[in-house]
């Protein structure tokens, strides 16, 4: 009993924290179609915001929660001004434009705090006892943090006057200009917020992963998976994505090994997009946000 | 401003005639020395401190005069953690800068990527990393420690300390793959159980599922071979879920990229791992070398560890040979090294073993304190038995094989 609690603890924190690396991207990706390859990287950028913070002597739950947010933001909006707003509409030159991005982020970060990083910032919260289990609080926390990050979003997006002209700008720029929206300033404060909260999760990261300037190469194949598979809407996808996939990383993972855990998880992003081209909410959950 | 066309014949008359004489500095008489290592990406966080002690070797040997009253230059090649250019640039080193000697490669698919490019270049090759043993090649010296020299001492350090019941998680290629046979091998050899066997991808960062596993399993302590910098979360996870303190770990990798360095001191206390070198070493040679690193690099200095020593060392015993020869021509050379050449480092005495051309040395085993690992019992002069139960060089010198490239049982170990 105390094994299926500890397991499906895991199996949860594994969704969530799949759910948590893709949201930002979701956002950037789902709304404005804009591919950012960089993702990775501004995941990279909160888990240094917080590392630098921290050894500065910052409380930590500061630097996690609302520096690196802020910091990952202002970049992101920083990048969209001098860097996306040229491209929009042209989604192989973002593609190519974003991975330059990408390699010049690491680049820049390894010239600036070295190869590896003494990040000495141990998860806060104490240990949770399940039995004979044991699991980390701070785990616990990042799946609740992620829950209350998805009901920010949608009630950014679907209750304030804010969201309701992004979404009308992305549906049809043209018609939101003739009704006097500035586009360029909604797609800005688009694109900052998914990288604000892309930084939020790296930052929430750090602390269990630890920071290296290559760490977003490791994130970024999984978050692209989750939101192409998860499909058009961005909360309902991202959620519906990260449950079947993390959920069967994580099942095959406790019973043979991270190995298959991984193939598991690819095997049937291709089998879902094969059946599902347009991700699961192209068929489900549609009317969803 | 704007280029007339004087300017510009004059411009390109002067490069004509400094031109001879950047050729007459390439053809100069030094020794070129080539070091292949990965300076960038996810494998720096072993080949920074090997480049820093490759460079302090060069210095040391220029300062004392050089070599054959030459002066000896370092070609530094950074692989950039991509296996391709190994190759490109190990055929650079050999065929363009004529490097006398290649000192090269971190993982054992970097190793396997350039050693037959080399042997067939017929330039001496020197890896200076630890590994999993098993290279056979007359050309190729194989400076660091192997399983039957560390595994085969922590191992049963370990099981005394801690229990009979051994898990092992080990980063899934060669290097992971056939340590962990290694690990079983010792742990049967010394009464033990291995409960399970686990091999990660090098970019698995999520742990969890497997620590519920160790949790079921229940073993007396975990042994790991993970590599690189995505593991070293498994480490902060472990302790993060209060597992270090109940079932303790031995490692063979953890300490070698300075990992100690990157997880804080609570995530690590008490981590036993054995190599062929730590800072504590007591000796003079050690506390000379650390000296002058301070000197040189400040006190930020990356901390040593056997790969970066290793790469002084081999530097070194290289260096031996060829005054010993006389020459900086590979056949004396390596009949010099061969003829059971010693170098007194920092890390103790180093010898080559011609059965194998990989060193006897001496093996310590470190714990892991507040960062910093105390040397808890130290071995002297041990031999590569691995490698020496199926390769022999004396007798049949012409092989360039890596026998446990199939693993121990196509190596004929069981």
């Amino acid at each position: 009993m105390d094994l299926v609690v500890a397991v499906l603890f895991q199996l949860v924190y594994g969704i969530a924290s799949l759910a948590l690396i893709s949201l930002g991207l979701a956002i950037i990706f789902g709304m404005m179609r804009v591919i950012n390859l960089a993702h990775g990287e501004f995941l990279m950028l909160g888990g240094y915001t917080v590392v630098v913070a921290t050894n500065a002597g910052v409380n930590i739950w500061i630097a996690m929660l609302i520096l690196a947010p802020a910091v990952v933001g202002l970049i992101g909006v920083i990048v969209e001004r001098l860097l996306i707003r040229w491209l929009y509409g042209r989604m192989v030159d973002t593609l190519l434009a974003t991975w330059g991005l990408s390699l010049l982020l690491i680049g820049l970060v390894t010239s600036i705090f070295g190869a590896s990083t003494s990040t000495t910032i141990s998860p806060p919260l104490g240990i949770i006892r399940i039995g004979d289990y044991s699991a980390s609080g701070y785990e616990l926390f990042l799946t609740g943090v992620t829950v209350v990050l998805f009901i920010g979003v949608w009630a950014t997006l679907k209750l304030t006057k804010l969201g309701l002209v992004a979404r009308g700008t992305m549906q049809n720029p043209e018609m939101s200009a003739a009704l006097g929206v500035s586009n360029a300033r909604i797609y800005m404060i688009t694109f900052g917020l998914g990288a604000a909260v892309t930084g939020l999760a790296g930052g929430l990261l750090a602390p269990l992963t630890g920071v290296l300037p290559t760490i977003g190469a490791t994130y970024i194949a999984k978050a692209f998976i989750t939101v192409i598979s998860g499909g058009a809407s961005i909360l309902a996808g991202t959620a519906a994505g990260s449950i079947l996939l993390g959920g069967i990383n994580g099942i095959f993972a406790f019973i043979t090994g991270p190995t298959i855990g991984e193939v598991a998880l690819l095997v049937s992003a291709i089998i879902l997009l094969r059946l599902l081209p347009r991700g699961i909410t192209g068929r489900f959950f549609r009317k969803f946000l | 401003m704007t280029l007339s066309r004087r300017d510009f014949v004059m411009g390109t008359s002067a490069l004509a005639l400094t031109a001879p004489a950047t050729i007459a500095r390439a053809q100069s008489d030094n020794i070129n020395f080539a070091s292949i290592l990965d300076l960038s990406g996810g494998l720096d966080i072993y080949g920074a401190p090997m480049a820093e002690t490759t460079r302090l070797a060069i210095e040391d040997i220029n300062a004392a005069g050089g070599l054959l009253g030459r002066e000896v230059e370092l070609k530094m090649y950074d692989a950039q953690s991509t296996i391709q250019f190994y190759t490109q640039f190990a055929t650079q080193a050999a065929a363009g800068d004529k490097a006398a000697t290649v000192h090269a490669g971190i993982t054992s698919a970097s190793r396997e990527a350039i050693r037959p490019t080399l042997a067939r270049f017929k330039t001496l090759y020197f890896y200076n990393t630890q590994y999993e043993g098993g290279v056979c090649d007359y050309n190729n010296f194989c400076t660091g420690s192997t399983p039957a020299q560390t595994v085969a001492k922590v191992v049963p350090y370990a099981m005394n300390k801690w229990g009979k019941k051994v898990y092992i998680v080990a980063a899934d290629y060669n290097y992971g793959q056939i340590t962990a046979q290694w690990m079983q091998k010792f742990v049967a050899d010394n009464g033990g159980e291995t409960l399970d066997v686990e091999f990660f991808p090098l970019d698995v960062t999520n742990f969890g599922p497997t620590i519920n596993k160790i949790q079921t399993a229940k073993p007396d302590m975990v042994i790991s071979a993970l590599v690189g910098g995505a593991h070293v979360s498994f480490y902060r996870q472990y302790a993060a879920a209060g597992m270090l303190k109940e079932i303790p770990i031995a490692s063979t990798t953890f300490g070698v990229g300075n990992e100690q360095k990157l997880i804080s001191a609570e995530e690590g206390n008490g981590i036993i791992a054995s190599y062929g070198y730590f800072e504590g070493v007591d000796n003079s040679a050690n506390k000379n070398f650390l000296a002058r690193l301070e000197a040189k690099l400040g006190a930020d200095r990356p901390v040593m560890n056997e790969l970066a020593i290793r790469s002084y060392e081999g530097a070194m015993l290289w260096a031996e040979a060829v005054k010993a020869a006389g020459t900086i021509d590979r056949e004396p050379v390596i009949e010099a090294l061969r003829s059971g050449l010693s170098y007194d480092g920092p890390s103790g005495k180093v010898t080559i073993d011609s059965q194998t051309n990989h060193c006897s040395m001496n093996v310590y085993i470190g714990e892991l304190a507040n960062q910093e690992w105390n040397i808890v019992e130290s071995f002297d002069n041990q031999p590569p038995a691995d490698t020496q139960l199926v390769c022999d060089l004396n007798a049949n010198p012409n092989q360039s094989t890596f026998l446990f490239e199939n693993g121990l049982e196509a190596a004929g170990i069981k």
